[in-house]
């Protein structure tokens, strides 16, 4: 075993940081060697941002001591960090699509000739030059709307880079990449420290870790839990130290028994935010027991998609058919009375009323009809508390003072199970599900996986939109690639593998896949 | 030792004005007086004078004189039916995430339609007035429903489309009123009786004060506002949409017809306003020469009641009793302006819910560090 005791590029003892009614970190220690790759793993809401926010001098810790490079700082602002040479990719990236790459790097220290032109030749070829040494491909003269999103990080890497940090902490750059940019992460990454950068990357997937870290630290629930080799470790080590029990990550399923098309898309274009068409002529078939899942990178249609079939977003031209019957232009509410159920990608601004109680969310689409309503529009309490019982019981919803807690007051793992306990409820023939795990704990996601694949095995067809290639490859029976707006390929999930689906979401048509 | 236990007083007293929003309002008020008897204090008067003139109107005793006279409720309760239909107004778009800035126009709507049947109308007892209450309600929903329309057909701001229609309820009212034949530039010929609010049994009750029918009117207002928003499907879609407008649209609430709807009823409740004071507070008919305000004042009666049926109810007794209070001040050497700085000083102070939050925040932070709370 390597010692890594003489050279610590950060150490950060002791750190408590406490939002009202969380600690984020409990007496959190976390210590990075100078030049390794260092992952920092923990589930969502275990403290992994609060902890970077602080090194990032976002946050001031209630109570620790940070040492950057042997010396005690203490780091007020990101300006603070700039200087101490540390540099964050953030999650969300940080740029102006209508500037050119260089000038979005140098936003905010442009050097300016004596005309009090800004001298662009000079940062280009700065630029050039950084991203020539690191291997980052990137050409310094294009614009940002006109690159990948794999290029745009790069770019927010060359910004740090720029900036001379040489500690580069990386906020789940994998997030947003398909597999293929995720692997050209990794090989940056690893050039990165043959440079001689120090490198934390915060992230919740374990292939991740085994693939490029030197070093993993674990946090849950705020407290520190251990920092391990990772050579030394294995995935299911590191998941139950991540979690705290054994997990298992296969889901059980039965092979599907496949009956006739509930939904049929046929020839649908949506147009997005900008008027341009974010889903175009794409064509889809799901059936009554099978769950046919949408495989690809955030926003390349899927949130259009999705809101064109449950009659959110007008369509421009094309079909939807609901069990045979149009729907394409139908009201909201008849939708969901001819049998779509939808959980939404975002349960905050779609899924619940936050400042409704649980009760009451529980009915928002089911108040008018008895038991909830009687026939002369008055709410009948009883059976709306009742029924709110009954599924808090069913679904293992944690609700602390039961029907009537504020659905704010509720954890975002139990939120989520009560929006998929009212549309399961609500028994749909055709059940949409939008990013049903998005932040949720392992305990959380294996339940929601399970009670998705018994609805479908009721006979119901499901359509699953994921960004985790991970949770489509194992829940779905067919898998449709879908990239900027089309279905690029069509696998059965027996035969799919990661590479092939991996280069259909690039938007490479492939011979394996079949068109529907 | 005398440190921890001050810090328990302090933390009980916290607790119990942030155990509710009620409670928030309370002290609001409360706080309200307390910087207005100091300011009455500042200017050198004696701030008992202020205290007597409210119990008189409170309980009709006149502590100078030791006299008791029960008008002086009767006035009170008068001043407070239209500010408390007006805070209604303004509370129901509220709820339902509307920003009804324009209760005071929709008051006008009423007052005015009230005022034509009042005179034009057929001269049955009851019937009369009735139709004059019933033609009130109708405009004034139309008056509100106009901007729900605009505001979910075509995305108008609420806000904007209540102030102008403000002016043009005004200015149509003015024009209107003077066509009436015998009226002059600021008053229609005398009411027919039967087109009065007043009832005897009332009046009699208050030793002759003006209280009238829009008593009975205002208090089937807060029923009706109680049972609709609290315990209806309308209020419930309603209510729905005011909180999250997406998540009921998800839902498969008709959004805009929610939002007009809420408008409509919004608006009947002021019109309802404007007929209570033009058939209860006046015998003739007003070509108005100016705007009376109960909209606006609404619009901070609301806010002090939180925007529920009875707060609303109990926070435009509070305002009505402080104008109804102004005169018996200005006899008693306290400036009557020191009413409009108390309902200022309330409004600020209710505004400053988000500070108390961040109190309520930064306590359970000092006890989660104790390691009194977490989770």
């Amino acid at each position: 075993m390597r010692s890594y005791m003489e050279n610590y590029a950060i150490e950060m003892t002791d750190i408590t940081k406490i939002f009202p009614g969380v600690i984020a970190n409990d007496h959190v220690h976390f210590q990075v060697a100078q030049g390794e790759i260092h992952a920092l793993l923990g589930e969502n809401g275990a403290g992994k941002s609060t902890l970077m926010s602080i090194l990032f001098g976002l946050y001031e810790p209630d109570s620790g001591h940070i040492k950057i490079r042997g010396k005690e700082v203490k780091i007020r602002s990101p300006n603070d960090a700039t200087a101490l040479k540390i540099g964050m990719v953030h999650q969300h990236f940080k740029l102006v699509h209508n500037f050119t790459v260089t000038e979005n790097i140098v936003l905010g220290l442009e050097s300016r000739n004596i005309l009090g032109n800004l001298d662009v030749r000079k940062a280009e070829k700065r630029v050039q030059e950084l991203s020539d040494l690191y291997g980052l491909a990137v050409d310094p003269r294009s614009r940002i709307e006109s690159i990948t999103v794999g290029m745009q990080q790069r770019v927010e890497i060359l910004k740090i880079l720029y900036r001379d940090a040489d500690i580069l902490i990386f906020d789940e750059p994998t997030a947003v990449l398909t597999p293929q940019e995720i692997d050209e992460l990794i090989e940056i990454l690893h050039r990165l420290k043959a440079e001689g950068k120090t490198i934390v990357f915060i992230t919740h997937k374990l292939k991740e870790i085994k693939a490029a870290a030197d070093r993993c630290t674990v946090l849950r629930r705020g407290k520190y839990i251990g920092t391990v080799d990772v050579k030394d470790t294995t995935e299911h080590q590191l998941a139950e130290m991540m979690v705290g029990r054994s997990v298992s990550f296969k889901i059980d399923k039965q092979p599907p028994r496949i009956g006739e098309v509930v939904l049929q898309i046929e020839n649908l274009t949506v147009l997005g935010a900008k008027g341009v068409p974010a889903v175009r002529s794409l064509n889809l078939e799901v059936r009554s027991g099978e769950i046919v899942g949408i495989a690809g990178v955030d926003g390349n249609g899927q949130s259009e998609l999705v809101s064109a079939i449950a009659g959110l977003l007008p369509v421009k031209s094309g079909r939807v058919l609901l069990k045979g019957k149009e729907i394409t232009h139908s009201r909201i509410r008849d939708r969901i009375e001819s049998g779509l159920g939808l959980v939404p990608e975002d349960r905050h601004k779609h899924g619940l009323i936050l400042d409704f109680k649980i009760d009451e969310n529980l009915i928002i689409k089911s108040f008018r009809r008895p038991p909830f309503s009687n026939k002369y529009g008055f709410l009948q309490f009883d059976a709306i508390r009742e029924h709110a019982l009954r599924l808090i019981t069913e679904f293992d919803i944690r609700a602390g003072s039961g029907p009537a807690t504020p659905a704010k007051s509720m954890s975002g793992g139990n939120q989520q199970k009560a929006v998929i306990a009212r549309e399961i409820d609500l028994s749909p023939e055709l059940l949409i599900v939008a990013q049903p795990t998005r932040g949720l704990d392992v305990g959380a996601i294996e339940y929601i996986h399970r009670r998705i694949v018994e609805e479908r095995d009721k006979g119901r067809a499901i359509l699953l939109v994921s960004f985790e290639l991970d949770e489509v490859m194992n829940l779905c029976d067919r898998i449709a690639a879908l990239s900027k707006g089309e279905v690029v390929g069509i696998v059965a999930a027996e035969q799919a593998d990661e590479r092939h689906i991996g280069a259909m979401m690039a938007g490479m048509v492939m011979e394996g896949g079949t068109h529907a | 030792m005398r440190n921890t236990r001050k810090a328990t007083v302090t933390d009980r007293f916290l607790d119990f004005i942030t155990q509710s929003e009620a409670m928030v309002s309370i002290v609001v008020v409360l706080l309200g007086f307390l910087v207005g008897t100091i300011l009455v204090i500042l200017v050198g008067r004696n701030p008992s004078g202020m205290y007597s003139a409210i119990t008189q109107v409170l309980t009709g005793w006149d502590l100078r004189r030791g006299t008791w006279n029960a008008r002086y409720i009767g006035e009170w309760l008068v001043m407070s039916l239209p500010l408390i239909l007006c805070g209604l107004s303004v509370a129901f778009a509220g709820r339902t995430g509307l920003f009804n800035i324009g209760a005071e126009g929709q008051y006008v709507a009423g007052l005015t339609a009230a005022q034509f049947v009042a005179i034009f109308g057929p001269q049955i007892p009851f019937l009369h007035w009735i139709l004059a209450i019933l033609a009130a309600l109708v405009v004034g929903a139309l008056w509100g429903g106009i901007v729900g329309i605009l505001k979910a057909k075509y995305s108008v701001s609420e806000v904007v489309a209540t102030i102008m229609l403000n002016y043009v309820a005004y200015f149509t009212s003015r024009v209107l009123t003077m066509m009436i034949p015998g009226a002059n530039t600021y008053r229609t010929p005398t009411y027919p009786q039967t087109a009065r609010l007043a009832s005897p049994f009332l009046e009699q009750l208050t030793n002759g004060s003006r209280l009238n029918y829009g008593l009975y009117l205002a208090l089937i207002s807060i029923l009706f506002f109680w049972i609709v928003i609290g315990k209806t499907r309308l209020g419930f879609s309603l209510r729905a949409t005011g909180l999250n407008k997406e998540a009921a649209r998800y839902a498969g609430i008709n959004v805009n017809a929610s939002i007009t709807t809420a408008m409509a009823i919004s608006g009947a409740f002021a019109g309802l306003a404007g007929a209570v004071v033009a058939l209860g507070s006046f015998n003739y008919g007003r070509v108005l020469g100016g705007l009376d305000g109960y909209g606006f004042d609404g619009i901070a009666v609301a806010l002090v009641g939180n925007s529920t049926a009875w707060g609303t109810a109990l926070s435009g007794l509070l305002f009505g009793m402080l104008k109804s209070a102004q005169p018996l001040m200005q006899s008693r050497q306290i400036p009557k302006e020191i009413t409009a700085i108390i309902m200022g000083l309330v409004v600020v102070f209710i505004s400053l819910r988000a500070g108390v939050r961040m109190l309520m925040e930064w306590r359970m932070k000092e006890q989660a560090k104790k390691g009194r709370v977490i989770e």
